[in-house]
């Protein structure tokens, strides 16, 4: 999946300027700014929801202007914000969304039997949303969106409000797809932690890529012993970026 | 687009809301008290004030009760409508609308598909408020049970596309809300829904082109018209133009591209 020179802006507002970001198959990428960087932006083009005002997004080969249908049928998307039903159960939800994407009912029913399983959500199948913990929730939304079987994961800013052990369930939930389902992943986040064993970092700051490269290799050209350090240096930003213990 | 998964999404769209339906039953209870207090209680009061004379459709006189309730129909297609726009707004805000507008789909299929399965709600409304008044004496022919289906889908429809089109406008739950409000109550008043026209005309000149103009009036004709078996060209005619141009809006203003809310925020706004 690829992005290039993006540009949008809202009004005079300029948010994404001449943006490029890659995201290889199997590789964990990492969209690290602070709120307000951008990134929802970003995320809201690549699926289609805003139209870029310059630039191109490819996705497994197809552009997103002219093929938006089959490039969306590509990617999975966690929101930042909860896209669960709360009025439906954890089953239909899943069940919604299999119908979106046109797949077959005995089809359905075997994926979604394996992703309850695979995200331990089997108990949970048939409670409603507004029952579930916020880390139950992300697990549903994480489980939906690789329900049909999708080359690409974005997920944006997908632990906010997760207290700490919940969030690091979560990444290694996603990075074990990348690993063993060979799905590209572009993380959004503004937490360092997550970060730091990513195999690609982009910066993004006041709409710009502000660096991008491998984690080591950034650090080791910066001479920085972390992401958090890092990201300090280069934007002069300290307080901004939460990094939690 | 492939007929097989156009047809997968409508079922999933239209089981959501179904579901969804089905869950907030108070919402069931509201949507039908509401005619039928107009129906027990405001027609029962202005039966012998508010006279009906003969007029198409009706072959004879007929009582106050039976004059309002395809007006009551309209009714509950508007509210439903507005009501199945006002939930995209709180969708959009919470973000389950996000999910259908990045299905694999073209947007204006997964538009149509929301708004047909609100129809479809609606319609279930439409017939139990029927059942009720039915036991109240207002019997319209059995065929027109069935004739009204088409009227019933068409109006409901473009009421819901109006909301849909207002809802592209509007980037907050709380606006939308307010706009509500400047749409349901004068579409319902200035229509032929409680009083015949030629009724309005005899008060106010103003208000009968007012009425004549608002599309309400023209679909809750072509409801009225239907519900006896007979066919209303014109109101028909007007209902339908209505829909397309609603839907045209309301398509168009959730066009990234082109559209409303890119360019106020739109739903991603925060970032």
């Amino acid at each position: 999946m690829s992005a290039r020179n993006i540009n949008f802006s809202f009004g005079a507002k300029t948010v994404l300027d001449n943006v490029q970001i890659e995201v290889p198959n199997g590789k964990f990428v990492a969209l690290l700014g602070q709120n307000g960087a951008g990134k929802t932006t970003l995320f809201s083009i690549i699926t289609g929801l805003y139209a870029a005002h310059g630039g191109e997004i490819s996705i497994g080969g197809y552009d997103l202007r002219k093929d938006i249908q089959a490039a969306l049928g590509s990617i999975g998307v966690v929101f930042q914000r909860p896209t669960l039903d709360r009025d439906l159960t954890v089953k239909q939800n899943l069940r919604y969304f299999c119908n979106l994407h046109g797949i077959s009912r005995s089809d359905a029913y075997k994926r979604i039997e394996t992703a309850l399983e695979s995200y331990g959500l089997a108990e949970l199948h048939k409670r409603k949303v507004t029952q579930l913990s916020g880390g139950q929730q992300r697990r549903v939304e994480l489980a939906r969106a690789t329900l049909h079987n999708p080359r690409f994961l974005l997920l944006d800013e997908p632990t906010v409000g997760l207290d700490h052990s919940n969030r690091l369930e979560f990444v290694s939930n996603v990075k074990a797809l990348c690993k063993t389902l060979n799905v590209g992943v572009l993380w959004a986040t503004h937490l360092m932690d997550e970060v730091e064993d990513a195999d690609y970092v982009y910066i993004l700051h006041h709409g710009k890529i502000l660096f991008e490269g491998k984690s080591d290799d950034l650090l080791e050209t910066h001479g920085k012993n972390s992401i958090a350090e890092l990201y300090s240096h280069l934007t002069g930003k300290t307080t901004d970026v939460q990094h939690p213990s | 687009m492939k007929l097989k998964h156009a047809a997968s999404c409508f079922r999933g769209i239209l089981a959501r809301e179904s579901l969804r339906f089905l869950n907030q039953r108070a919402r069931f209870f509201a949507a039908l008290v509401r005619p039928l207090v107009w129906l027990f209680i405001f027609a029962a009061g202005f039966r012998s004030v508010l006279g009906v004379s003969i007029i198409p459709p009706y072959q004879t006189y007929v009582l106050y009760e039976e004059y309002i309730t395809p007006g009551l129909l309209g009714m509950i297609m508007l509210f439903n409508g507005m009501q199945s726009s006002l939930s995209m707004v709180y969708d959009r805000e919470m973000g389950s609308m996000r999910l259908l507008l990045v299905s694999p789909l073209p947007r204006w299929f997964l538009l149509l598909s929301k708004l047909l399965s609100g129809v479809g709600v609606a319609l279930l409304q439409v017939y139990v408020f029927l059942l009720i008044a039915w036991f109240w004496e207002v019997r319209p022919p059995v065929a027109g049970y069935f004739f009204v289906i088409p009227a019933l889908i068409i109006s409901g429809l473009m009421l819901g596309a109006l909301g849909l089109m207002l809802s592209s406008f509007v980037t907050q739950l709380e606006n939308f809300a307010g706009v509500m409000n400047f749409v349901i109550f004068p579409m319902f008043f200035a229509s032929s829904a409680l009083y015949p026209l030629w009724r309005v005309r005899d008060s106010s000149e103003a208000l009968y082109w007012i009425a004549n103009l608002n599309p309400f009036t023209h679909a809750v004709e072509f409801v009225r018209f239907a519900l006896y078996s007979e066919f209303n060209w014109q109101a028909g005619l007007i209902t339908l133009l209505c829909t397309l141009f609603f839907l045209a809006v309301a398509i168009w203003g959730y066009d990234p591209l082109r559209g409303f809310l890119p360019r106020k925020g739109g739903p991603a706004a925060s970032n």
